[in-house]
């Protein structure tokens, strides 16, 4: 339950020891330039991994999380760029960037919702719950612009709706947003994961759901939350991904979900629930950033990467189970 | 008849980690012959038919087969053998229909490949009829009711032609007819030459089809007869082992108050301690599920004056009432958090301060509980599943006793741990008893219920079918009482 002492510095010998190997193949990886790049791909990844956590820590798993990211992105560029239309009363309104961004949340938690709902009160397995809200969100991503990309996300001063790029592209204390963002998440998350009722409640039903029910844990509004908080963090990621590029694109995101699962799956998370930490995820998400970044430094084809990437996350999850186990 | 048994076990002992479950037995079965085996749950009967099964291997001992020495590693070898099962929990595929159940396994082959389902199916059609029930061959057995599907499990075992027959408590499904028909045909297999062990909690049935008996209690052959010279009395003595009466304990329960907990028949004061006996499969657990909303109920439910059926199991839990499941492993605990973190999972609001869960505040609440319940741990940090049976026992009862419940449902409390944790069980739960909690526990061991309880309730085939004073209750009595119509 809680991120053990062990687990995790174990993790970051991995992180050092990856970053180790490319600082000595290439002497570009260890400059601030490239680390920014490495690190803010990595907080793309890192706040995705935090929701997935949540999830895969109750027992499930969603896959919708990349499509969740090119609907928030969609939803965000047709407001500021065509607002919302009410085709009955010839009315055109607009939000200020503060509304579009909400709008944009609050897309990826109603997915979230609709997913936390299917699992929980109709029972569908998550599996098959967030393949269907995939497609259905993905859909609805390239139906919302036929397909085609919002350009040019910087909006308008007359309509009140500039600023959105700010969030990409922005710095605080030289550092950049996106990476402030994730901290913030992970720091939340992992405060709400060891250390309120909440978060022990969903490592108690992802380790024993019955006997969670007989504590008096409301299990069906805990599976819920979750895929509510995972929708979130997936649309809060198709915001920033949106910002840095000042566009919209209906594609954005696609297989995102499985470097998210490999990320919590490497931080040392049970895929069969109850076990692992959001501090976990988070050096999962460096290590396979890291591995992204400094492959491609290193000239690997990018054919090689794969191979690479995916020998990884096997050989790491191997090695922890040969790790003996506590009980 | 030859006087050499077909199949015997010589010294057999059986050691799971923490308990012994059989020790030194000696049992011995002959072609044409009944022997009845009985118990209390937790005797070892179960354990002894399995290892002649061939699903378990003994720890000690040798097994004979009509003098030799033989190892069964595998129901496989017991199948050359010719010894089948019929196990007590039914071993059949819902999915699948009754002809495909009877031949699993062992499909009739056409060309060698093909399973011949014609075959199977005109098979399965005169072995149901010899069992007086043609279920046509293609029926799901997952749509058949239980005492159908007990039959299915039956013919399963005939359509193998054994030569040894184990049956674990075959008739605890069946109507008065069906047993009927049940032993007509452990009869026609007798005749033939097969040998049966008969393994029930029914005293009128074992003396009636039996001609052997032996008696098991906490591992060991306490009692052995022929059947003619015995009387249920006889078995009861040795299965409980006990000579002397009971004391119960001076109530802390006053009648002129109202009751705490009521439900259909039910009725809790504060202070009580109510015992549910009754067989596998009588209900008990339904019973308690249903009162803490796992499962719907008929009856209305009220604790402390208000209705709580209508409230989901967190709601009930909240007004008062928390329940210790029959299995620990399966909705006891939780094996991914540690000692602490289970015994504080129900209690967390009240530990939280504005939404956060101190370290240090939930380490003491667990530490105290630890303490309090002479948890043997080194402190809430390690892992649930290093504890001993009794000692995750008294965890999951801590989890509860955190949310100060005015009511403790508890099923089989003392479920496959060892007598000295047992013991420590039942002083706790006397102690909770007269600090003013009402406790309703479900048990299949009269020596428990009779202890522990103030007032027994007997459960037969899903209803209350006596409701006595420890001081009133006989064992006899009690027995008869869970043996339901058909004994």
């Amino acid at each position: 339950m809680r991120a053990h002492f062990g687990e995790l510095s174990r993790a970051l010998l991995a992180v050092v020891l990856v970053g180790g190997i490319f600082a000595w193949i290439s002497p570009a990886f260890l400059t601030s330039a490239n680390l920014t790049i490495l690190v803010k791909h990595v907080a793309i990844n890192a706040i995705l991994g935090i929701g997935m956590t949540f999830v895969i820590l109750s027992g499930g798993i969603d896959l919708s999380v990349g499509a969740i990211v090119g609907l928030a992105g969609m939803v965000a560029g047709g407001l500021i760029h065509h607002g919302l239309v009410f085709r009955g009363w010839g009315v055109v309104v607009y939000q200020h960037t503060w509304l579009v961004v909400a709008a944009a949340l609050a897309t990826g938690l109603a997915v979230g919702l609709v997913n936390g709902l299917l699992v929980s009160r109709l029972s569908v397995a998550p599996f098959i719950a967030t393949l269907g809200t995939l497609y259905m969100a993905r859909g609805a991503a390239l139906l919302s612009s036929g397909g085609a990309t919002f350009p040019d996300l910087g909006g308008r001063p007359e309509l009140g709706n500039t600023g959105l790029p700010v969030l990409g592209a922005g710095t605080f204390a030289s550092i950049p947003l996106p990476i402030w963002i994730m901290l913030g998440f992970a720091l939340v998350a992992a405060v709400v994961a060891a250390r309120t009722p909440f978060g022990r409640r969903v490592y108690a039903v992802g380790g024993n759901e019955r006997a969670a029910e007989l504590s008096g844990v409301r299990v069906r509004g805990i599976k819920t939350a979750v895929y509510a908080i995972s929708g979130f963090c997936a649309a809060a990621v198709g915001l920033i991904i949106a910002a840095e590029l000042g566009a919209a694109h209906p594609a954005t995101g696609e297989t995102f979900e499985l470097n998210a699962i490999a990320a919590v799956v490497l931080g040392g998370t049970s895929l069969s629930g109850g076990r692992g930490s959001i501090g976990g995820t988070i050096v999962g998400a460096l290590v396979i950033g890291e591995l992204a970044d400094g492959l491609v430094l290193a000239g690997v084809s990018e054919f090689w990467q794969f191979v690479i990437r995916g020998l990884v996350i096997v050989l790491a999850v191997v090695v922890d189970q040969l790790q003996p186990r506590r009980s | 008849m030859t006087d050499l048994p077909i199949l015997e076990a010589r010294g057999v002992g059986k050691t799971f980690p923490g308990t012994q479950a059989l020790d030194s037995v000696d049992f011995a079965i002959y072609p044409g012959k009944v022997h009845a085996l009985v118990g209390e749950n937790g005797a070892g009967k179960s354990t002894l038919v399995k290892i002649l099964a061939g699903i378990e291997t003994p720890t000690t001992g040798t097994l004979l087969e009509s003098g030799r020495p033989i190892r069964l590693e595998s129901t496989r070898d017991a199948d050359r053998f010719g010894i089948g099962v019929i196990h007590q929990e039914l071993n059949l595929l819902p999915d699948l229909s009754v002809a495909e159940n009877i031949f699993v396994g062992h499909e009739l082959r056409r060309y060698g490949v093909l399973v011949d389902r014609a075959g199977q199916r005109r098979v399965t059609r005169g072995l149901m009829a010899r069992l007086d029930h043609p279920i046509p061959p293609d029926t799901l057995v997952g749509s058949l009711p239980l005492g159908r599907r007990q039959l299915v499990e039956i013919a399963k075992a005939l359509a193998r032609r054994v030569r040894v027959l184990m049956m674990d408590e075959p008739t605890s499904a069946l109507s008065a007819a069906e047993v009927e028909v049940l032993f007509r045909v452990v009869r026609e297999l007798t005749a033939a030459g097969v040998a049966v062990v008969y393994i029930s909690h029914r005293m009128q049935e074992l003396l009636r089809l039996a001609d052997d008996v032996t008696v098991l209690r906490d591992g060991r052959v306490v009692g052995r007869a022929a059947a003619g010279e015995i009387d249920a009395g006889w078995i009861v003595a040795r299965m409980t082992g006990r000579a002397a009466e009971a004391h119960p304990r001076e109530t802390a329960a006053s009648s002129d108050k109202p009751p705490v907990l009521r439900a259909g028949e039910i009725e809790l004061r504060a202070g009580e301690i109510v015992g549910l006996y009754g067989l596998m499969g009588a209900g008990r657990t339904e019973l308690l599920e249903s009162l803490i909303g796992l499962r719907s109920s008929q009856d209305p439910v009220w604790l402390d004056g208000a209705r709580i059926d209508r409230l989901d199991t967190a709601g009930r839990i909240r007004r008062g009432l928390a329940m210790v499941s029959e299995d620990r492993q399966r909705s006891g605990l939780v094996p991914t958090l540690p000692l602490g973190a289970n015994i504080t999972l129900a209690a967390l609001r009240r530990l939280a301060r504005a939404g956060y869960l101190s370290a240090r505040t939930e380490d003491r609440a667990a530490a105290a509980q630890i303490a309090d319940l002479g948890i043997r741990a080194a402190g809430p940090r390690v892992p649930i599943t290093a504890l001993s049976g009794g000692n995750q026992q008294k965890a999951v009862i801590a989890r509860c006793l955190l949310t100060s419940p005015k009511v403790l449902l508890m099923d089989q409390p003392t479920r496959g741990i060892d007598v000295g944790a047992k013991e420590e069980i039942y002083r706790l739960m006397r102690r909770l008893a007269t600090q003013g909690m009402a406790i309703l526990f479900a048990t299949s061991e009269i020596a428990e219920v009779r202890d522990v309880a103030d007032r027994i309730l007997v459960m037969a085939r899903g209803r209350i079918a006596a409701a006595v004073t420890a001081a009133q209750a006989t064992d006899e009595a009690l027995v008869a009482a869970a043996g339901g119509g058909a004994a």
